[in-house]
């Protein structure tokens, strides 16, 4: 007894599981009682954000626009024309970069039109040979950072080429190269807004906790209808994807610019401008570089998502191989879209990285030497497929283009091991698979099915309390009101179901190896470059193993779950453990603990709250699978935003799943992150 | 002691400041309004403000180095601050070179700052992505000059400050003092008038602290700016200074020389840190001269009048006659007795002695 009262937090704690499993009994299940199930309320919000989206696309403050084909004015809805306007631009961008990498005729028909076009053939261009691209990147790479960067450059092109993914991967890439960079712009854009504007920053901190708890899945839908289908829609998607955490990053970064930088800034004599791009700016490059970064992983995260609403390239060659399980294809592709992630992070680092030597008395050709060898290379590269006419008369010129599929592949080597791994472990995988199904996440699902919704928000407000007064209570319990109310209330609970699970199983592999790894510095270290490696494949990625081993079932959609979750967790119990001031290391030394003491009684109580983070990262990742999950067949919120996709008018269902989605990450958070500050501030290392 | 005080009332003060306040809060104009010019910082901060800088007065001229110090809390930074506009100051005015700083436009603020004012910070404010020469060179740059000339007037202060052969260091290469005169360096880039020094030698270890004080001393021998520098540490006041301002609760408490400071203390609170001052590195000769007169023999020695009493004093000491002083143009003004000395250096500190000076 004395135990409860000296941790009133415990006892308050076990009260509330005792009330809770109350409610759980009493409570009759029942569709008409309202304490089982609230009645969906806001079931109409979806046709409310329908309608008044299509009011705004087709009605909303007619505009007069002069048609060139019908030669009249027309009146057009101001949105729509914006909207159709914007989508121009991105596309053509893209065609035009996509045209220079592989050829094509577009961009010269949008100055000049067809017919020009076809009395004059030898405009047509031609493409770039493959060599002279692989070659330039290298060259790139190596004028940048030297060798090492050149080596990687080197290899994932000829990866790419040889593999026959050519003409995919350029397509791809000029997506990417339009959607990093407007990503980046306008991410750095808002956030300098929201370091100079309070009132902006108020309105963004809410507007960025959404969209980056958001699924993919539901961008696709908004940009769908405003934007319609094909490369520009997935570009834009892929845009207002990316943008938040880089918007967020450099908020971040500009707040940590030490006050005298900024002083020695103004006093160097610096107009507001040149404060900002002179000093702020690169001063903050650690964090906004990290923000480069996330763009970059979820552009080519997206790349594969957005292929639902058209993006052609790896990601939708990715998405056919899956849908046709054909597993070592889909291997391949996904290891092209890792490598031009890769390659493109550490192409951008390293250009940020780049130095003026102010000293160096060069000649002409010693400045320009990169750029002549590039010119160099781009007349070899030509002649050499000129002469490739000559090698290789009959079909494809490999000197040119590697068409696509004509290259290697090792697919039938991966098929016959996912063939022998099936032959062989066929009743070992299988058994564990029914047992984990039977045994595990069927009775899980089924007792989450069963707790009356009258139980979840005690429950839920209830641990907002403890944590966080009757505040942080109230908050939770309108995120949850918010599904509570819609149709989709059991559907958020098979979804919370897996997420737990997922995250459940993650954080104890996660704080285990973490804690096992941080107990030298060099297995730390390998330990987060193996984060930084994984956290560099897009989440699509993870799926094509675990689809491999263990086919279409829940199983492989929470394995896939438990992979990409485990990276955050390990991560921030490396960084908490290692974190740990060596001082109070030394006291625990000097105090004479043993290996197991220091970490229980010093090290873990003063990581923790930073682990904590880490399993709040956990919960957004595996929440982000689980719905990525939806691709290989569950039943939760993600197939329902999935369904929204192929329907009509499904951007308010898509719209407001996707809420439901953030918010059950947005709930966790704030508990996770109102915790995790009060208990740094209560041992004094924030 | 009218000898040394030159004549300055003829020209015009580089920097004034006229009963100038910077109080911190949410309406500080209203509460100083309210006070009618008698602010107690008591009084503010039971009302939720806190005062800075309160009815700070001076003048300061070309050549001249003030040293404003204080303990932390005092409003020093903020009097600073306030002079170089990095504060908006609450009320009162402020004149650079007889314009009226407050009421510039931002426009006309930035050329000032790039012409006439250069700024050297506690903890450096180095920017970590440029290098020395980089660094250095930014204030050019910011102010338009070309790549080559910035470049090349950055090399002669590299050179100035020491740091030839580290110009294409990374701040975070360097050590503090290093770093220190890399700041130094770029605050001089581009010859201002005016030079601030925010505690520079604060965040330095003791014997580079000593190191950089004696370097500050030699740049300011040849590049004469007029100078505001605020430190915590009174020997380095006294060490450094042409005057000293030390400043409490925002007040300024005494403004002088640092020998009247020493000799004469207004509070009790300046007493406090003079006390354990040996008076003989800071008193010149002139402090302990008396009148000559005229039946008076005299040693051959003869001892100039700014002479630390420290430095001549063996010597004097070592006469058996009186010795005679001499002003700036080797003409006997005054006789030193060794009593006097002897009193200075072994006399106990008491608060009348000074009176008997």
């Amino acid at each position: 007894m004395n135990y409860f009262i000296k941790y009133p937090k415990l006892s308050q704690f076990v009260i509330l599981l005792i009330l809770f499993s109350l409610l759980c009994i009493l409570i009759n299940p029942s569709e008409n009682n309202f304490l089982w199930r609230f009645p969906s309320l806001i079931a109409g919000l979806p046709h409310l954000i329908n309608d008044s989206v299509s009011y705004l696309m087709y009605d909303f403050m007619p505009i007069d626009v002069y048609d060139p084909e019908i030669e009249e004015y027309e009146e057009r809805p101001l949105i729509k024309e914006f909207t159709r306007t914007l989508s121009g631009v991105i596309l053509f961008c893209i065609v035009f970069i996509r045209e220079i990498l592989i050829g094509g005729v577009k961009t010269i028909v949008f100055f000049t039109g067809w017919d020009f076009i076809r009395e004059h053939k030898w405009l047509y261009w031609p493409a770039l040979p493959w060599t002279v691209v692989a070659i330039g990147t290298i060259i790139l790479g190596y004028s940048l950072r030297g060798k090492g960067l050149a080596l990687l450059a080197g290899c994932a092109t000829m990866y790419i080429a040889i593999f026959g993914q050519w003409e995919p991967a350029m397509e791809t890439l000029s997506f990417v190269l339009i959607a990093a960079p407007v990503s980046f712009a306008l991410g750095l854009f808002f956030g300098v807004l929201g370091y100079k504007n309070k009132t902006v920053e108020t309105l963004l901190n809410p507007l960025l906790n959404v969209a980056q708890t958001m699924p993919h899945f539901s961008y696709l839908v908004p940009a769908m209808v405003f934007f319609g289908v094909g490369d520009h829609a997935g570009a834009l998607a892929t845009i207002i994807f990316a943008t938040p955490p880089m918007v967020r990053l450099t908020m971040l970064g500009l707040k940590n610019v030490p006050s005298e930088v900024v002083d020695a800034g103004k006093m160097s004599g610096c107009s507001e401008f040149q404060l900002l791009y002179k000093v702020l700016i690169p001063t903050a490059r650690r964090d906004i570089l990290i923000g480069v970064n996330q763009v970059i992983m979820q552009c080519l995260a997206m790349a594969v998502i957005a292929s639902f609403i058209g993006a052609k390239g790896l990601g939708f060659n990715l998405l056919l191989a899956l849908n046709q399980l054909r597993i070592g294809q889909a291997l391949e592709l996904g290891v092209c879209i890792v490598l031009i992630a890769v390659v493109l992070d550490k192409l951008s680092l390293a250009w940020a990285d780049k130095q003026t030597d102010y000293f160096a008395d060069k000649s002409f050709i010693e400045r320009n030497k990169y750029k002549l060898v590039f010119l160099a290379v781009l007349l070899f590269g030509f002649l050499l497929a000129y002469l490739g006419t000559f090698i290789f008369k009959e079909g494809f010129n490999y000197f040119y283009i590697i068409p696509h599929n004509k290259g290697i592949t090792t697919e039938n080597f991966w098929q016959a091991g996912v063939d022998w791994i099936w032959d062989t472990f066929f009743f070992t995988l299988k058994a564990f698979n029914e047992f984990l199904i039977i045994k595990i996440l069927m009775p899980m699902k089924h007792a989450y099915l069963s707790m009356p919704v009258v139980a979840t928000f005690l429950l839920v407000m209830g641990v907002g309390y403890i944590i966080g007064g009757v505040k942080s209570s109230l908050i939770v319990g309108g995120f949850i009101l918010f599904i509570a109310l819609t149709e989709w209330w059991d559907r958020a609970l098979i979804t919370a179901y897996m997420t737990t699970f997922g995250v459940l199983v993650s954080a104890i592999i996660g704080i285990i190896v973490g804690s096992l790894c941080a107990q030298y510095k060099i297995s730390s270290k390998f330990i987060l470059l193996v984060c930084d490696t994984f956290q560099t494949f897009p989440s699509f990625i993870y799926l094509i193993p675990v689809i491999m081993l263990f086919g279409v079932t829940d199983t492989s959609v929470l394995i896939a779950v438990i992979v990409y979750a485990t990276i955050p967790a390990t991560r921030y119990t490396v960084e908490g453990l290692r974190g740990v001031p060596q001082s109070l290391q030394d006291a625990g030394s000097m105090s004479g603990v043993n290996r197991l003491q220091r970490y229980i009684r010093i090290e873990l109580p003063l990581a923790f709250p930073h682990i904590m983070l880490g399993i709040n990262q956990t919960v957004v990742f595996a929440l982000f699978m689980v719905i990525i999950g939806a691709m290989i067949g569950t039943d939760d919120l993600g197939q329902y935003i999935l369904k929204a996709l192929s329907d009509k008018k499904g951007i308010g269902n898509g719209l407001t799943l996707g809420l439901c989605v953030a918010f059950i990450g947005l709930a966790v958070d704030h508990l996770i992150r109102t915790w995790s500050i009060k208990r740094k501030s209560a041992l004094g290392i924030l | 002691m009218s000898l040394i005080t030159k004549s300055k009332s003829s020209e015009q003060a580089v920097i004034k400041c006229e009963s100038l306040y910077k109080i911190f809060g949410d309406n500080p104009e209203l509460m100083l309004k309210k006070s009618l010019d008698s602010v107690n910082a008591k009084e503010f901060q039971d009302a939720g403000y806190v005062v800075g800088v309160n009815n700070a007065s001076f003048e300061v001229y070309k050549g001249d180095m003030l040293v404003v110090m204080g303990l932390s809390g005092s409003g020093k930074s903020t009097l600073l601050r306030c002079i170089s506009r990095l504060t908006e100051a609450t009320s009162g005015k402020i004149f650079i070179d007889g314009e009226d700083l407050l009421s510039m436009n931002n426009k006309q603020l930035i050329e000032l700052r790039r012409n006439k004012m250069g700024m050297v910070f506690q903890s450096f404010a180095l920017l970590p992505h440029k290098t020395v020469l980089e660094n250095i060179a930014f204030p050019l740059q910011v102010k338009g000059s070309s790549t080559e000339d910035s470049i090349k007037k950055s090399m002669e202060m590299v050179e100035l400050v020491g740091l030839s052969g580290r110009e294409n260091y990374f701040p975070r290469q360097l050590s503090g003092g290093q770093q220190q005169r890399v700041g130094i360096a770029r605050s001089l880039a581009v010859e201002p008038d005016i030079w601030f020094l925010d505690e520079p030698f604060s965040a330095l270890d003791p014997l580079i602290r000593k190191e950089m004080q004696d370097e500050f001393l030699r740049l300011q021998s040849i590049l004469n700016k007029t100078i505001l520098f605020v430190t915590h540490d009174f020997d380095e006041a006294l060490k450094l200074a042409d005057r000293i301002a030390i400043m409490k609760d925002g007040i300024i408490e005494q403004l002088d020389t640092p020998a009247n400071i020493v000799l004469n203390p207004a509070t009790e609170y300046v007493r406090k840190f003079t006390e354990d001052v040996p008076r003989e590195k800071v008193l010149k000769i002139e402090s302990v001269m008396d009148p000559l007169k005229k039946s008076e023999k005299l040693s051959n020695l003869k001892v100039p009048y700014d002479a630390l009493i420290e430095d001549v004093a063996e010597d004097v000491l070592s006469q058996s006659k009186p010795v005679g002083v001499l002003d700036g143009n080797q003409k006997v003004i005054g006789v030193v007795y060794s009593s006097k000395v002897i009193s200075v250096l072994f006399g106990k500190r008491t608060s009348n002695e000074n009176k008997n000076m």
